[in-house]
């Protein structure tokens, strides 16, 4: 099958590649552009594994064809990080909440909540739940998730976090 | 997982569109927002020799008012649909139902005409149009047609749909003001088809029912329409004994299949109570 030469903006650069139609974008970030942060879970669409970022959307990236993004721009946990290279206020927060511990589905979680605080950046806990609620973690039982992006969101805010009681 | 070799094409137009598919024959399939097809294509259940993605194709989105009625172009998508004013003031049970469609990340891709098109009869705004009285624009080498969603579905993947025509957009009449609606949706788990879903619009003068129209989805091959079901609480106050006719005349055009989900007497057994619980809701809110 002839390949198809795509252009796109991952995490602010030019990139380009010489796909087959077939290629499912999560390979080609993954093998092409060598950047493996985007993780490949169920590769059914329920995990929420290889969530990136395209065009101010969240997208499965094992759903997806790469010739479907050519001339998107397309954030990956690679580019979550500030500009300086300080860790993000999510970046942040899933550290000091302990939003995490296999750390297989943090990428999805990290891109995912992204958008969600870009939406919404101040969403209620049943808003966080339900907005990451095409990510699943089988092992924190989500609260320290649930956490950590309200540690993000009090600090986009700029107000002090706050932990409810449990 | 990754699917069998194709052709890509990215028309610009519904013409062009239209004129591939008629071209490239029954080898070519539209892919719309693709979260059906392409897990399809993976399993290697669909092996299209040709992709037409519709994605290029402004035409094809956006929401509009035509008179009475809603105009929703195919491929505009769930998280569309759910951040339009217009559909949650219009039509709350559109937004309602939108917000039951698989997960956050599957709604920006999802579209409302991948979701009626396909004719699974899982899917969940096949029998909200049907409820709604929606019609489907249908667009093929010979013109465009308009079907009404009640003709559109003859059984599972079956579809009124003929080679070489695109389902365009989708026509929905504004329901009365003051109507009272409810999608109620049982699901295992955030993402899953429907076990058993209801829907219903309502409206209410002096107390009793004025009109009913009750929807059925995944009880059955094709999407339903409960209309004896919708009858049994026309003209009642919606008390006990007109909510147990409504249910059971319901349950009695259910033929679901014995799957994960269940066996059939379960399957249709909580159908009845979701009709039962989208009524009571439908009528709470009408005014």
């Amino acid at each position: 099958m002839a390949k198809t030469h795509v252009t796109m903006k991952v995490n602010g650069a030019e990139v380009e590649g010489l796909v087959e139609p077939r290629t499912l974008l999560v390979h080609f970030i993954r093998e092409n552009l060598q950047m493996t942060g985007t993780h490949i879970g169920c590769e059914t669409t329920h995990c929420g594994a290889c969530t990136v970022d395209i065009d101010g959307m969240s997208v499965k990236s094992c759903t997806m064809f790469a010739v479907q993004a050519q001339g998107s721009d397309i954030i990956t946990v690679e580019g979550m990080a500030n500009a300086d290279g300080t860790l993000s206020a999510l970046q942040e927060g899933f550290r000091m909440m302990h939003g995490l511990q296999c750390g297989f589905c943090t990428p999805g979680m990290i891109v995912r909540a992204h958008r969600l605080l870009k939406e919404n950046p101040s969403p209620s806990e049943p808003e966080i739940r339900t907005g990451i609620s095409g990510n699943i973690c089988r092992c924190t039982g989500y609260q320290n998730i649930v956490k950590a992006i309200q540690y993000a969101s009090a600090k986009i805010n700029g107000v002090e976090f706050q932990e409810a009681a449990e | 997982m990754i699917p069998g070799s194709f052709s890509y094409h990215r028309p610009v137009s519904v013409a062009d569109a239209v004129k591939l598919l008629t071209d490239l024959g029954e080898d070519a399939r539209p892919l719309a927002g693709g979260h059906s097809l392409v897990p399809m294509m993976k399993l290697r259940l669909a092996t299209p020799a040709h992709l037409i993605d519709l994605h290029g194709i402004a035409a094809l989105k956006g929401i509009s008012r035509s008179g009475n009625n809603l105009v929703v172009g195919a491929m505009t998508t769930q998280h569309e649909l759910l951040a339009s004013e217009d559909v949650a003031k219009a039509m709350p049970i559109l937004h309602e139902a939108a917000l039951l469609i698989a997960d956050p990340q599957v709604r920006y891709c999802g579209t409302i005409g991948g979701n009626v098109a396909n004719g699974d009869p899982g899917n969940d705004m096949p029998a909200l149009m049907m409820t709604l009285g929606a019609t489907y624009r249908l667009e093929g080498a010979g013109g465009a047609r308009d079907v009404a969603a009640a003709d559109f579905y003859q059984g599972a993947y079956f579809t009124a749909l003929e080679p070489g025509e695109i389902l365009t957009s989708v026509s929905i009449p504004v329901p009365a003001a003051g109507h009272g609606s409810a999608y109620e949706k049982l699901k295992r788990k955030v993402g899953d088809y429907a076990t058993a879903a209801a829907a219903v619009v309502l409206t209410v003068a002096g107390g009793k029912v004025a009109t009913c129209s009750i929807g059925l989805t995944n009880v059955h091959e094709t999407p339903l329409l409960a209309a004896d079901a919708a009858k049994a609480v026309i003209g009642t106050s919606l008390d006990a004994a007109a909510l147990k006719k409504a249910a059971a005349a319901a349950v009695a055009i259910m033929a679901p299949a014995a799957d994960a989900r269940g066996p059939v007497e379960y399957r249709k057994h909580v159908g009845g109570i979701m009709v039962t619980r989208a009524l009571q809701r439908a009528a709470s809110r009408a005014k």
